[in-house]
């Protein structure tokens, strides 16, 4: 049985992505929970329908005279350079981490060198342009700190789960919180919480004894 | 009436000169895809702040891309300019900003296979299309301008904002707006057909 996320980002930023606006990094958040949700999938392929539309019902530019022969003279040759991909890498018949983020992983969820930063919590950063992007592990039952955020935050859960007073978050959930946003998630008691989460500013930490803790939290 | 006649010959029309450059390696028929997308490309690379002759290499990759590629081209999966929208998009992304653009793989063992067998859906890509156009011609005036800047111009929503002078959360519903009657209007032609 797979769960199908209940969860989903808003459709400004399914259409960031979809125009090719959205910096790598929020993007792979997004890319990722479209590899765990059909219903976003299809609303990213009628966007891309849109922006197809659109193309074709512009007036156009002119362009130079030789643009063409120049573009036949190519055809026999090699095809277009484009922007290394990263390396796929191995994987065993049921991963847990869907593609793109296993690439930026480097293999599934046990490649993973995780870090403990406060009590109940580890973990590890995500190479990628465009912000911070880093997988957490929540022990099972824990909360995490009272905190709100000085920016956006993306979280997509990819393991377990956590509950905030926003909803319960599973498996291919996406939960987006602003600067408007005081919460304190708390993982499910079945197993630990793994997320990976976008921020492009430091968390704050609002409870009364962990302000101490603020250096810790990056962003 | 006419228009969306003429909206669906057009997309018939270029479907068959994909189809015979991807079975035929017809050069012909590539030709006349180059002299309907080229210029259409120049605009949208322009718009995304990209200087003339940059703008033109990044047409003349796009167009040879659209050579060595076009067997992968699914007419069932989506329109041409669909197609070719998704090309352009990542090479303006390559050329503009140097990063990747992570997407999924479809034969990903963790992927979330689709519910549906997706069967009614792709015999009414084109009908879809030619609605599309229509629906985009219709739209309120202040829809469409942000849409169009929201595609085209490599611009974050909150710059598009800044650039308009109206608060985000203007530019956000607006675009929200247009998607759902667009994307809306493409279930509806859909549960139409099928009922
Ligand atoms: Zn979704
Ligand atoms: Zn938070």
């Amino acid at each position: 049985m797979t769960h199908t996320p209940h969860h989903h980002p808003d459709s400004d930023l399914l259409l960031a992505y979809a125009a090719g606006t959205l910096a790598e990094a929020p993007s792979l958040v997004i890319a990722t929970h479209l590899a765990l949700c059909p219903h976003c999938r299809s609303e990213v392929a009628g966007m891309e329908a849109i922006g197809g539309a659109l193309l074709s019902a512009d007036a156009g530019t002119a362009v130079s005279d030789a643009l063409l022969s120049d573009v036949l003279s190519r055809l026999d040759g090699p095809p277009p350079a484009e922007a290394p991909r990263r390396r796929k890498a191995p994987v065993g018949p049921t991963p847990v981490l869907p593609e793109p983020l296993r690439s930026y992983i480097g293999g599934d969820i046990d490649r993973i060198r995780w870090r403990r930063t406060i009590p109940g919590l580890h973990e590890a950063d995500v190479k990628c342009a465009g912000g911070s992007v880093r997988m957490m592990r929540i022990r099972s039952g824990m909360g995490m700190p009272q905190h709100t955020h000085r920016g956006d935050e993306f979280t997509l859960v990819l393991a377990g789960g956590f509950s905030d007073d926003t909803g319960h978050y599973l498996r291919g959930d996406f939960a987006a919180t602003d600067p408007s946003v005081d919460h304190r998630p708390v993982a499910d008691d079945d197993g630990d919480c793994i997320c990976i989460a976008f921020t492009d500013a430091p968390l704050r930490l609002t409870g009364r004894f962990l302000r101490w803790l603020n250096p810790l939290m990056r962003a | 009436m006419t228009a969306q006649k003429t909206d669906q010959a057009e997309i018939d029309r270029l479907n068959d000169l994909m189809s015979r450059v991807a079975r035929q390696r017809d050069r012909q028929a590539f030709v006349a895809l180059f002299q309907h997308f080229a210029p259409r490309l120049k605009s949208f690379l322009l718009r995304a702040g990209m200087e003339a002759g940059a703008a033109e290499e990044t047409i003349q990759d796009v167009m040879v891309t659209v050579w060595h590629r076009a067997e992968s081209f699914d007419p069932a999966q989506a329109a041409v300019s669909t197609w070719i929208f998704a090309i352009a998009r990542n090479r303006r992304i390559d050329r503009l900003r140097r990063d990747r653009r992570p997407t999924i793989d479809p034969n990903d063992p963790a992927l979330v296979p689709d519910e549906a067998d997706g069967s009614m859906e792709t015999m009414l890509v084109e009908e879809r299309a030619a609605e599309l156009h229509r629906a985009i011609r219709e739209l309120p005036p202040e829809q469409a301008d942000l849409l169009r800047m929201a595609y085209f111009e490599d611009k974050a929503h909150s710059a598009i904002a800044a650039e308009r002078q109206l608060p985000l959360g203007t530019v956000k519903s607006r675009l929200r707006l247009a998607v759902a009657r667009l994307r809306k209007l493409m279930a509806g032609s859909l549960e139409g057909e099928t009922v």
